[in-house]
């Protein structure tokens, strides 16, 4: 077995390709005549009324967006956007966005999951994508809870949690989506709040613009199965000491009077300390810096999420690097091989160099 | 000395030994020259799935076999007319297949006490004449490879590898093979590795010049080529027509082709095939998975292109959910089934054609799709064209059935010219297909083809279609979602009708009845084919009546299928399975047809299906039981068609 060069194909920014719109779009463009019909207080409305808000912004045509989703409530989101969309089935959507995205460069294609349909039933199509790092935008909307199937457990709820199938307490230890992402070294990771539109949509943007997966945790609230789940990051009382704001360039320091900052503490590990603590001050912080190229730091970050329930965590772009995507490779190869090679005499290859005539 | 050369209208040869010891390799070689010589051919590899079993042992062998002929033939032949059998284990493995008479070329090099032992010989067969009913040929091939290529200065281990090429060279010299051919074929092989390139051909024209000059053999075979349509040929294997076909029906259909697939025997060479083929707008994923293979496709054909997946049994299981889903979007999708024995992982590289009531029916609700089977190696190509085709045109997902025995089998192809193959039309819609109340052009995406039922396909991309699909019930020609009872009803008879209406489409089943008055109907479908014909063939020389037609439509099947049915008076069906096609047939028309299942991991015989069929006919006749000799006289043909004489060297007498 050998290996070969395979080149980096310059590519900047995750729209690359894409046609721009001719005129500007407002938001109502992307509203679909369909009645959306989420629990009323799901924090799914806040998501989609963002993104139909953002999605403009793009300046590309309407449509060359492309909605891939899964199974669960999340998943209705395609219906609700007047783009092209698919509901597909449960967990598959990276697969499928995969297919779709390496045959038409000139789509945004973007994924809308769940914490259960991607990090459960299609756990492995998620790694998978992220490795590749196929230009895809990965929305998953974190509730910690099955809501479609009624409130069962799902791979992010916290241990202990009681539910219809665990009535003494789920036994399972949790997913940190998050550090899964940042384990399968994707190249684009952040994390945001339904409430909060404004980081919402920064996020969003950042993810837009970056070419290769990028993988957007939502925290988004239940009200029907789990209710209040990230209360701490909404309560004015407690928001500030619950973010850890991650701003690129930025020192992290948060909480009430920014008391609060984070510092290295060990081996590739980082901690939360009382500023007024550190011989340095601030100047001990660390400053935020989503480009570095090991994944070792951005998971460190996302350690100080909380383990159980939720009282503190990371909020921004955890890492946000540079790497060939998938689809443009694999474009790539069929240039070259076009290039070297002609587009294909079709006659000639089923001719082959073995024959006999019979005359 | 002058050897004699005696002209045999058919041989079957089949090449035995380890694993490790290049048979395939080598059969494929003499597959090469034979197909270039002109014979018609058939053959059939059979290896075992461990990549290197243990040496020796009866489980690591590998064989391959190749029956070619002066005439149209069939089948890889029931049994050889020579084996040769590079260790005891090959013997051994082989030798009940090949009847009394026949010629074994062994290499006793490894005939030691200890080797014959670990397989259960307590003496040397060579020796205590067990094998005196065989023309044996006891050479010490591995020793004379050694001597023939001792001037490289290769290990004994190394020299000794290329005692396939010496085998095939003296096997090469017996049946007047061209050698031109193998001997550029090494020459490229090897081009980086110029000592193994060169003590290889030197093994190979030292095989073939013992031939000569040894007194081992006083005759040489000859075996002319085949009278075929005129026409320009070449010899293929299954896979890779099937990957052509692939790459041919996009192209007819002018869409870039993607193919989603993970890799399982015996499939995996149509994806090897088709990676090498990206000058040709072909895409291949190897997917994380088979649920991902046939996702990706699925997601390309979404976007416009050809999705393909090819994959076996265990991922067919694997793909159902989504072949499901491609059934509720009605989008183009080509699913290649190249069976194996089941089930679970079963017997991975051997065939079977246990599979056909899975693809008819494995997915939950009412899913039908349109179902193809090949019927030979060569067919493969053609009917991933007509897969194409028909995914393309009604806008469904359509199963390819192949099996182990057609994708790793080869037979002469003559070369179709590529200009004259149907176009297909994916009539993509690229302007609203309807009005609103105010009179304002929208688009309906599941409004409908009156003729095919096609729904309407619009492609991200094309402004002002923009739409959304999924797997949940949609609402008649919105395709919103709809949990309607009546409309679901109604969406449930459409996607069946649609289906259905394929039918239209395809030519009526022909039926081989050559005067008419044939009261019995031989019914297949897929790699039966051959076997199948080879058994009415025999009966029909014995003078049997008996009619012959195959399938290669199973979902809908021949619009005269059920007036082909009642015409005869017995409808035998033989099938690698336990009789998939024969319930479909009875259920379907109500006929109750005759099943003849096995399901050993090998192809049907074609003797045994002769007996079969030639005692169906007389039974059919009214014939006692105990007064038949149809059968059992269809049946001895094959042997009396044997090419050996009395002293065990092959000729050509007998059945002529």
């Amino acid at each position: 077995m050998s290996t070969v060069e395979l080149g980096m194909p310059s590519l900047p920014g995750g729209l690359k390709g894409v046609p721009a719109a001719t005129e500007p779009q407002n938001r109502k463009e992307y509203v679909s005549d369909q009645e959306v019909r989420w629990c009323p207080g799901c924090g799914d409305y806040a998501v989609l009324a963002a993104f139909q808000g953002f999605l403009p912004e793009l300046g590309i045509k309407r449509e060359n967006v492309a909605m891939i989703s899964g199974i669960g409530c999340s998943s209705r989101f395609p219906y609700y956007l007047s783009t092209y969309g698919m509901h597909s089935i449960h967990g598959r959507a990276p697969a499928i966005a995969t297919g779709l995205a390496v045959s038409r460069p000139d789509l945004s294609v973007w994924v809308v999951t769940g914490d259960g349909d991607a990090l459960s039933i299609g756990g492995n199509h998620l790694i998978h994508t992220l490795r590749r790092n196929v230009n895809l935008k990965i929305l998953l909307f974190n509730n910690r809870i099955y809501g479609l199937t009624k409130g069962q457990y799902s791979p992010t709820s916290e241990p202990g949690k009681v539910t219809k199938s665990t009535p003494m307490g789920s036994v399972d230890n949790p997913f940190n989506p998050v550090s899964l992402a940042l384990g399968a070294e994707a190249t684009f990771v952040a994390r945001t709040v339904d409430s909060d539109r404004k980081h919402l949509t920064s996020v969003l943007r950042a993810a837009a613009e970056h070419r290769g997966t990028s993988f957007v945790e939502i925290y988004q609230n239940c009200p029907i199965f789990n209710d209040n789940a990230f209360e701490a990051f909404k309560d004015p009382e407690t928001r500030d000491d619950a973010i850890i704001p991650l701003v690129h360039g930025e020192p992290i320091r948060f909480g009430t009077d920014g008391r609060l900052g984070v510092v290295r503490d060990g081996f590739a590990s980082l901690a939360v300390r009382e500023v007024a603590d550190l011989p340095g001050g601030e100047a001990d912080l660390v400053v935020h810096d989503a480009h570095t190229e090991d994944p070792a730091y951005a998971f460190a970050l996302s350690r100080l999420t909380d383990g159980g329930v939720l009282h503190r965590a990371p909020i921004g772009v955890f890492r946000s690097v540079e790497r060939p995507a998938y689809d443009d490779l694999v474009r790539q190869q069929i240039t070259t091989a076009q290039e070297a090679q002609g587009t294909g005499d079709l006659q000639a290859l089923v001719t082959g160099s073995d024959t006999w005539t019979v005359d | 000395m002058t050897i004699e050369v005696k002209q045999l209208d058919r041989v079957v040869i089949r090449f035995a030994g380890d694993s490790g010891d290049g048979m395939q390799l080598t059969g494929d070689r003499f597959t090469a020259e034979t197909a270039s010589f002109g014979n018609d051919l058939s053959t059939l590899p059979n290896f075992p799935a461990e990549i290197r079993a243990p040496a020796g042992t009866l489980p690591g062998v590998s064989s391959f076999q190749l029956h070619f002929a002066d005439h149209d033939i069939l089948t890889p032949g029931d049994a050889p007319d020579v084996l040769i059998a590079m260790n005891p284990a090959a013997l051994k493995a082989n030798l009940k297949d090949v009847p009394r008479g026949r010629t074994l070329i062994i290499d006793t090099a490894d005939f030691t006490a200890r080797n014959l032992k670990r397989i259960g010989y307590d003496e040397n067969p060579l020796e205590t004449g067990e094998l005196e009913a065989y023309h044996v040929v006891p050479l010490n091939l591995t020793g004379m490879t050694v001597e023939s290529v001792k001037e490289f200065g290769l290990s004994r281990k190394d020299a000794s590898r290329a005692k396939n090429m010496y085998a095939l060279g003296l096997v090469s010299w017996l049946f007047q093979r061209p050698v031109e051919s193998t001997i550029t074929f090494l020459q490229t092989k090897f081009a980086s590795k110029p000592d193994i390139r060169d003590a290889n051909i030197a093994a190979f024209r030292a095989g073939y010049n013992f031939g000569e000059t040894a007194e081992e053999f006083s005759v040489r075979y000859e075996v002319k080529p085949a009278s075929m349509a005129t026409g320009t040929y070449r010899n293929i294997s299954g896979n890779l027509a099937l990957a052509y076909g692939l790459v041919a029906g996009a192209q007819r259909a002018g869409l870039p082709l993607v193919l989603g697939a993970y890799p399982i025997t015996p499939a995996s060479d149509v994806l090897h095939e088709l990676s090498k083929l990206k000058r040709f707008n072909v895409t291949t994923i190897q997917a994380e998975d088979e649920i991902a293979g046939v996702g990706a496709a699925l997601g390309a054909s979404f976007g416009g292109a050809l999705g393909v997946t090819t994959s076996s049994g265990p991922g067919i299981s694997l793909k159902s959910e989504t072949i499901g889903l491609g059934v509720m979007l009605e989008l183009p999708l080509v699913v290649c089934d190249i069976q194996r024995a089941g089930p679970s992982t079963g017997m991975p590289t051997k065939t079977e054609q246990a599979d056909l009531l899975q693809v008819m029916f494995g997915r939950n609700g009412e899913a039908p799709l349109p179902v193809l089977a090949a019927q030979s190696p060569a067919d493969c190509f053609a009917i991933a064209i007509e897969a194409a085709r028909i995914a393309v045109t009604y806008r469904t997902p359509v199963i390819v059935l192949s099996d182990g025995y057609l994708a790793n089998g080869s037979e002469p192809w003559q070369i179709p010219v590529i200009e004259d193959l149907p176009t297909i039309d994916p009539n993509f819609t690229v302007e609203p297909n309807a009005t609103d109340d105010k009179g304002a052009p929208k688009y309906l995406p599941y409004l409908r083809d009156p003729e095919t039922l096609a729904r309407a396909w619009a492609i991200p991309g094309a402004a002002g279609l923009d739409h959304r699909i999924g797997g949940l019930e949609k609402e008649d020609k919105t395709g919103n979602i709809s949990y309607d009872p009546a409309n679901h009803d109604l969406m449930i008879r459409t996607r069946q009708a649609k289906v259905d209406a394929v039918a239209r489409s395809i030519p009526p089943l022909e039926v081989d009845d050559p005067d008419g008055t044939a009261k019995v109907l031989v019914l297949g479908w897929g790699s039966t084919y051959g076997p199948i014909g080879a058994g009415v063939r025999r009966v029909r020389k014995v003078g049997g009546k008996v009619a012959q037609a195959h399938l290669r439509h199973l979902n809908p099947f021949p619009s005269n299928l059920g007036d082909v049915l009642k015409s005869y008076d017995k409808v035998l069906v033989p099938e690698m399975n336990l009789g998939q096609l024969a319930m479909l047939l009875r259920s379907k028309y109500l006929v109750d047809v005759v099943s003849y299942a096995q399901v050993r991991g090998m192809p049907l015989g074609a003797a045994e299906l002769a007996e079969v069929i030639g005692n169906l006919v007389e039974e059919t006749a009214g014939i006692d039981d105990d007064a038949r000799q149809l059968g059992s006289a269809a049946a001895a043909l094959a042997h009396g068609e044997a090419l050996a004489d009395q002293n065990g060297h092959l000729n050509t007498e007998g059945a002529r």
